[in-house]
């Protein structure tokens, strides 16, 4: 793999040959930016297309790290209730019913007192990944910022800045180590500057060639000439103008279903009967079928 | 600006002045750098170190880039700085009385072989046109405005020297080749789409076509984006430029002086309604019909400078921009308000047309013009956006 060769420095270049042991094949660009972000304990804002392995950066180094992985998935409209805490409405209820049973009619003071107290909090991930007391902190996915609306991203800068929450209830509670945050976003939008100023930002590229048969081979478990196959039709499919180009995701899949049909290199009719696999959108099927199977396996296999 | 090239592994310069010098070069190249990214910079290179010019490369892109489009002109930079590409030749600028003075005061910066005591103070300088550069053009005083029209009639939609300087780079030997070609290799695949190492250059340039909003609510950068289109027209390149709001007007005639004063004169008096109401659907069908489809447009690099704000019928524009999309080479949509933080492309016209474009760019300042003068001059003698 030529852009992996050398890594000059030993540090960066050891985090990477443990990031393969774990199964992510990272170049030096994205290996230096996880590097820093784990040594200068700041997020790793990742931005890329679909399928570019950007989700599967938080799940390997949780699995390298052996820490916990705490997920925030990003929708349009989430907020504070799902992402930091919410008050157990229905417990607290039936809290202050079981309080006024017991004492006739008159509300006990600690009985309200107690309302909001630590067991009626559900916590949602980003207070989950804060409040915790361990010196392994877990790694903290917020995946897909981009689909989260603005008000959100500048909560989220500020919990960012100094890892700390406040439950107006409670007081603040702030992290004894920051976890280890990895943003993703497939730039559907542009995040704010001052998000973006606090991480260490990477541009994940679709891979090189070589990369991307590594990849095939490893996650798909097909031969080398069948994952060299796919990597270049795939390669070409991203030139072809489609509307959802196929990411690293697609090649995978669609490795692995022509190995399922038994084949051990890509052919017209293989690539045909399988390329729902790697083209999902029904518009691009159908401008493939005008470009015909051929232009995107051409001179695959020729060498 | 540049240092002697002596300086970069030299002990005695102190990290930080290395750090604020190379954004001061990134800057000049055309991308933004924060002085908190730089400071971040330092913080990386305590971590990474500088024995490796690949190393001090993605320490900086990590740090120092915050965004796809701001790749080539770190890379520029970046070769320029570290790798002793040749200097253009370019009037150094000189102190300025409205200089900012800004000082790192960053503890990890203390356990460094430089300077320990003493810490530095380090001056960014950015001079009154860098500030200008980056302003919102919908945000400028009227005097600044005047100012900001001075450095867009400057833009070049060639870049001779760069383009020469990394011809040269590529083909020399030197002890550093390697680096270089991971550099370019880096270049090569971090952009939007990947480029084949075997695209000749094209020849011939393509054609450009741009279609500029001058409806009421694109009425904050109409005249600036006008402005532009007059630097295309009298490029070298061929060009072609229309102005657009309840109707569609042809105005290469009318920006072809070069005297850029005249020819926006000359714009102005032939666009029957500006600053009106807008309805996109339909004027791109009647620019398909008349000009694009028949001709200009096939095989050209449209680019269309709009807000998207549409009051027309969106499966109409939506249906109108694949027609042109299947004629034109490439579609670039500028679009100013882009630039706004937590910009999404709600406005209906915007989002019908954006699947069907290749490449969707801010237009709000000068420094995001001359971006996009250098992105269509790559592309027509690149070939692909
Ligand atoms: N460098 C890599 N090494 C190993 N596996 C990879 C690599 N890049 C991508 N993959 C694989 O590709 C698939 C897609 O990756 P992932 O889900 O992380 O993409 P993503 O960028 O998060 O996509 P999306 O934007 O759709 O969420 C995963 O199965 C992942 O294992
Ligand atoms: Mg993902």
């Amino acid at each position: 793999m030529a852009a992996t060769a050398g890594i000059d420095n030993p540090a960066v270049e050891e985090l990477r040959a443990r990031l393969e042991e774990h199964g992510y094949l990272a170049d030096e660009g994205i290996a230096t930016a996880i590097f820093l972000a784990i040594e200068l304990e700041r997020p790793l804002l990742l931005e890329g297309d679909a399928g570019v392995g950007k989700t599967e950066v938080a799940k390997t180094l949780t699995r390298m790290l052996d820490r916990p992985l705490i997920r925030l998935q990003c929708y349009e409209g989430i907020d504070v209730s799902q992402a930091v805490y919410e008050w157990d409405y229905a417990r607290q209820l039936l809290h202050l019913r079981a309080a006024e049973i017991r004492s006739g009619d008159q509300l006990p003071q600690h009985a309200e007192d107690e309302l909001y107290s630590e067991r009626f909090l559900v916590r949602r991930p980003l207070l989950q990944a804060i409040d915790q007391h361990s010196d392994q902190p877990p790694v903290l996915l917020i995946d897909e910022l981009d689909r989260a609306d603005d008000e959100f991203e500048a909560f989220l800068l500020e919990v960012l800045s100094d890892y700390t929450i406040s439950v107006p209830e409670l007081g603040t509670i702030r992290a004894d180590r920051p976890p280890l945050v990895v943003i993703t976003s497939n730039r559907t939008r542009d995040l704010h500057d001052a998000l973006k100023r606090r991480c260490i930002y990477h541009w994940v590229p679709h891979p090189g060639l070589e990369q991307e048969i590594a990849i095939v081979q490893r996650r798909a478990g097909v031969g080398p000439e069948l994952a060299r196959d796919i990597a270049r039709a795939v390669e070409r499919l991203r030139t072809a103008g489609l509307y959802k180009p196929p990411g690293v995701a697609e090649s995978i899949d669609w490795a692995r279903a022509v190995a399922r049909l038994g084949r051990e290199a890509l052919d017209e009719h293989t690539a045909g009967v399988t390329l729902g696999q790697v083209v999902k959108h029904r518009e691009d099927q159908e401008q493939l079928h005008r470009l015909g199977m051929q232009s995107i396996l051409d001179d695959t296999g020729t060498d | 600006m540049d240092p002697a090239p002596e300086q970069h592994g030299d002990p005695t310069v102190p990290l930080e002045l290395l750090a604020a010098r190379f954004a001061a070069v990134i800057r000049e190249e055309g991308a933004a750098v924060s002085v908190d990214a730089t400071i971040t910079f330092c913080r990386a290179l305590t971590r990474v170190g500088l024995t490796s010019d690949a190393g001090v490369y993605w320490a900086g892109r990590a740090t120092l880039v915050t965004h796809p489009d701001d790749i080539p002109a770190y890379d520029r930079a970046f070769q320029r700085f570290w790798l002793r590409g040749p200097a253009p030749s370019q009037d150094a600028p000189a102190a300025d009385p409205d200089e900012q003075v800004l000082s790192f005061d960053d503890p990890d910066l203390e356990g460094t072989d430089h300077e320990t005591e003493d810490r530095p103070v380090t001056e960014v300088r950015y001079s009154p046109d860098d500030i200008l550069r980056e302003r919102d053009l919908g945000a400028c005083s009227a005097e600044e405005l005047a100012e900001a029209f001075r450095l867009i009639d400057r833009i070049e939609l060639a870049v001779p020297h760069r383009r020469s300087r990394r011809r040269r780079s590529g083909g020399r030997g030197s002890g550093r080749l390697d680096t270089r070609r991971t550099v370019r290799r880096a270049l090569r695949t971090s952009g939007e789409l990947v480029d084949r190492p075997t695209t000749i250059r094209r020849v011939r340039p393509r054609r450009l076509v741009l279609l500029c909003d001058v409806s009421g609510s694109m009425e904050p950068y109409s005249r600036a984006l006008l402005r532009f289109l007059h630097v295309v027209v009298a490029s070298r390149y061929p060009a072609e430029a229309f102005a657009f709001s309840t109707r569609l007007t042809r105005l290469t005639r009318a920006l072809r002086s070069p005297h850029p004063d005249v020819a926006l004169d000359a714009a102005a008096a032939a666009i029957p309604d500006l600053s009106g109401g807008t309805r996109l659907g339909e004027i791109l069908r009647e620019f398909n019909d008349r000009w694009g489809v028949p001709g200009i447009a096939r095989g050209a690099v449209v680019v269309v400078l709009s807000d998207g704000w549409d009051r027309g019928d969106p499966d109409e524009l939506s249906a109108q921009m694949h027609r042109l999309r299947r004629v034109a080479h490439a579609i670039i949509w500028v679009n100013p308000l882009k630039a706004q933080p937590g910009y999404r492309p709600l406005a209906r016209g915007m989002a019908a047309a954006l699947p069907a474009v290749d490449r969707f760019v801010t237009g709000h300042s000068v420094a995001a013009l001359e971006d996009l003068a250098e992105l269509l001059a790559d592309n027509l003698d690149r070939g692909r956006p």
